[in-house]
């Protein structure tokens, strides 16, 4: 038990780094693997090499690693406190609540101001990230006032869906009311991507994850607990009620901060836990934060070397990779462990 | 025996409060759960047991009164104090996947744990001897959507002796199982509470099975507050006569138990072979047939075993080889 979770462990980490290499030495422009190396170990390279390599496609795997590792810890937080196995990062409407930010931005600035923000460039770059940030806050914390005013699970998820829908709404409005270059530059946003974050953004991208996806880690015995339902928590010391909102907190800024980054990222969040499940037949966080961490991680480097496979171009959505390759994954793997317990 | 008062009562009232109304389930409960006894509370649905389960447990203020848990008030006591002192086996089914038996035993222990809920060697020694209890070691390592209904209860129950708790709250236990595991588990309980001088509180339905292992009953009855004392006594007081008093139930003070009280349309002479006799006016008696050696009665049977003669007004005779065979006659 114990040997086969390290193993996995040592894998998952392993397919890592194999992945975030794949994604340096491949992409739509072919770089020689010789000069990939001598550009990352400060050798002798062209200027061109060296952009496409260092300006687009490390930021890039990084990103996704980091986005990766964010969503599918934020859909494992998610899975348990909701105990449902359908939640996801953004069950919450915290993501919409994202997706509404920049169509404020974006939608409403260009029709009131008469310049679009997001024709800003780089600053405007810069004010969809902060809208989209403040959009999801906004609505986490509305969901946190109604988490401390209803007691059940599911009514609080019911109601956190419909802070989606109501969201989604808004931002139909919008669109309706908008010029039409605007609401393209919208949707193009709202298909998510690992490219669009850029140089110096990418930084404070991953030092914001790499505060926050270590102190999601602090829940772990508290996610456990809460896997034996509200009333054996309670009855083992936990304060259930301060416990959900601490989860969601935690869940919730994850995916604000992922999502004002990327855009909208689906499936992956969803996903990657059943994957961490059928993989390490386990319940335990204290194995499942760390896998769902590495596994997001790379199935997120995967799918963004695949969308941007020579031929693709980059054309390529990231949100339909994700799902056209990990649902598969996930299908195989919950199958396999379906036949073996039979079997049993 | 004497046992220590380890939960007291005080004029308790229980029942829930919301912003604009108050619902008292019970009230005026004042009584006394003591150390190595196994105490059943019996009462019908809606009676308020659960209700006063949860407020024992600390789930529910209690509407007015006071509880004392160990000669300590319970609100004094804080969420990681009070995990030490009562553990608690619900009715709420757990959905868990992907968790092994020792695993969810062992989650018994987190009040005891550190940060990351880590089990040391003398948590897991705990929890063994906590699983050896309850008779599981061998599901230690099966998964705990694989068990069945009775099985899970006693990994419930497992858990809650992995907490090392004095007090041990169970709501309705048997419910959902079977008859032998029924026994089992009352059994079980009965023998924790005696050999290591457990306090243990359970609802249960099971009203015979009760009146037979429990040391103490509590009855319940909507608005009637909490009647206590053992089996025996509430029997001789003509308590247990008035509780279920319904229609069809009678308690029968001979044995101290209840009994399905038909109604009677007819009657026949029985003698014969006394086991085969017992049996037979059983079966009759749920047909509504009185069968008995004193009564007068046209038709007569002689039962002896393997053999039923029925003699009918006319001193015709038939033989019957089964008692369904008899039946069909009748």
């Amino acid at each position: 038990m114990k040997r086969t979770v390290t193993v996995g462990m040592i894998l998952l980490g392993v397919s890592i780094l194999v992945l975030f290499l794949l994604n340096l030495l491949l992409g739509s422009v072919s770089v020689p693997a010789s000069q990939v190396f001598s550009i990352l170990f400060g050798g002798e390279s062209d200027a061109i090499g060296q952009n496409i390599v260092l300006k687009s496609r490390f930021p890039q795997a990084l990103t996704a690693l980091v986005a990766g590792a964010g969503l599918s810890v934020a859909g494992l937080q998610m899975q348990t406190v909701f105990r449902n196995p359908l939640a996801g990062p953004s069950v919450l409407g915290v993501s919409s609540g994202a997706s509404l930010g920049v169509a404020f931005v974006v939608l409403l600035s260009g029709r009131l101001g008469g310049v679009a923000l997001s024709r800003l460039g780089y600053m405007g770059e810069f004010a969809m990230t902060v809208a989209a940030i403040v959009g999801a806050l906004a609505i986490m914390a509305l969901i946190v006032y109604v988490a401390r005013k209803v007691r059940g699970n599911v009514t609080l998820l019911i109601i956190g869906v419909m802070i989606g829908y109501v969201a989604t709404a808004i931002i139909g409005v919008l669109k309706f009311f908008s010029a039409e270059e605007d609401v393209r530059a919208y949707v193009v946003w709202g298909l998510g991507s690992f490219a669009r974050v850029s140089g110096g953004q990418v930084m404070t991208f991953v030092v914001i994850m790499a505060i926050l996806l270590p102190l999601s880690f602090l829940l772990v015995k508290t996610l456990n607990l809460l896997l034996l339902g509200d009333g054996y928590a309670r009855n083992l010391g936990l304060n259930v009620s301060r416990a959900r909102l601490w989860v969601i907190i935690c869940a919730g800024v994850l995916v604000a901060v992922v999502t004002a980054y990327c855009g909208p990222i689906s499936f992956l969040g969803l996903a990657v836990p059943h994957l961490c499940r059928g993989i390490f037949r386990t319940s335990d966080h204290r194995v499942l934060m760390p896998a769902s961490l590495l596994a997001g991680a790379s199935l997120a480097l995967l799918c963004n070397l695949i969308a941007r496979l020579p031929g693709f171009e980059g054309a390529l959505p990231v949100n339909s990779v994700t799902a056209l390759i990990g649902a598969p994954v996930v299908a195989v793997v919950l199958f396999r462990r379906r036949k073996e317990d039979n079997a049993e | 025996m004497m046992h220590s008062s380890t939960i007291e009562l005080h004029d308790l009232a229980i029942g829930y409060r919301n912003r604009h109304s108050v619902k008292t389930v019970a009230e005026g409960i004042s009584d006394t759960i003591r150390g190595g006894e196994l105490t059943c509370l019996l009462g019908e649905n809606g009676a308020g047991k659960s209700t006063l389960l949860r407020t024992l447990s600390g789930f529910l203020a209690p509407l007015g009164g006071e509880v004392s848990i160990l000669g300590r008030p319970l609100p004094s006591y804080r969420e990681k104090e009070l995990a030490t002192v009562i553990g608690v086996v619900l009715t709420e089914k757990t959905n868990l996947q992907n968790m092994t038996v020792a695993e969810l035993v062992g989650m018994g222990r987190s009040p005891y744990t550190g940060f990351w809920g880590r089990l040391t060697d003398e948590d897991r020694q705990i929890v063994d001897e906590a699983m050896s209890l309850v008779g599981i070691c061998p599901l230690a390592q099966r998964m705990v959507q694989t068990l069945s209904d009775g099985e899970r209860q006693k990994v419930m129950i497992a858990k809650a002796l992995a907490q090392k708790t004095q007090i041990i709250f169970l709501d309705e236990p048997t419910a959902f199982l079977d008859y032998p595991s029924k026994v089992e588990i009352l059994h079980l309980l009965h023998r924790l509470a005696h050999e290591m001088g457990k306090t243990i509180f359970l609802s249960t339905h099971d009203l015979e099975l009760a009146l037979q292992i429990a040391d103490r009953l509590w009855l319940m009855a909507r608005g009637n507050g909490v009647v206590s004392g053992t089996p025996e006594d509430l029997a001789l007081d003509g308590v247990l006569d008035g509780f279920f008093h319904r229609k069809g139930v009678a308690f029968e003070r001979q044995t101290g138990l209840y009994r399905i009280e038909p109604e009677y349309h007819s009657s026949v002479r029985l003698v014969g072979d006394e086991i085969a006799c017992q049996m037979v006016r059983k079966a009759l008696r749920r047909c509504g047939i009185d069968a008995s050696a004193e009564n007068e009665a046209p038709i007569s049977i002689l039962a002896e075993p393997g053999r039923f003669v029925l003699r009918d007004e006319q001193g015709g005779e038939k033989v019957a080889t089964s008692i369904a065979h008899l039946l069909e006659w009748l």
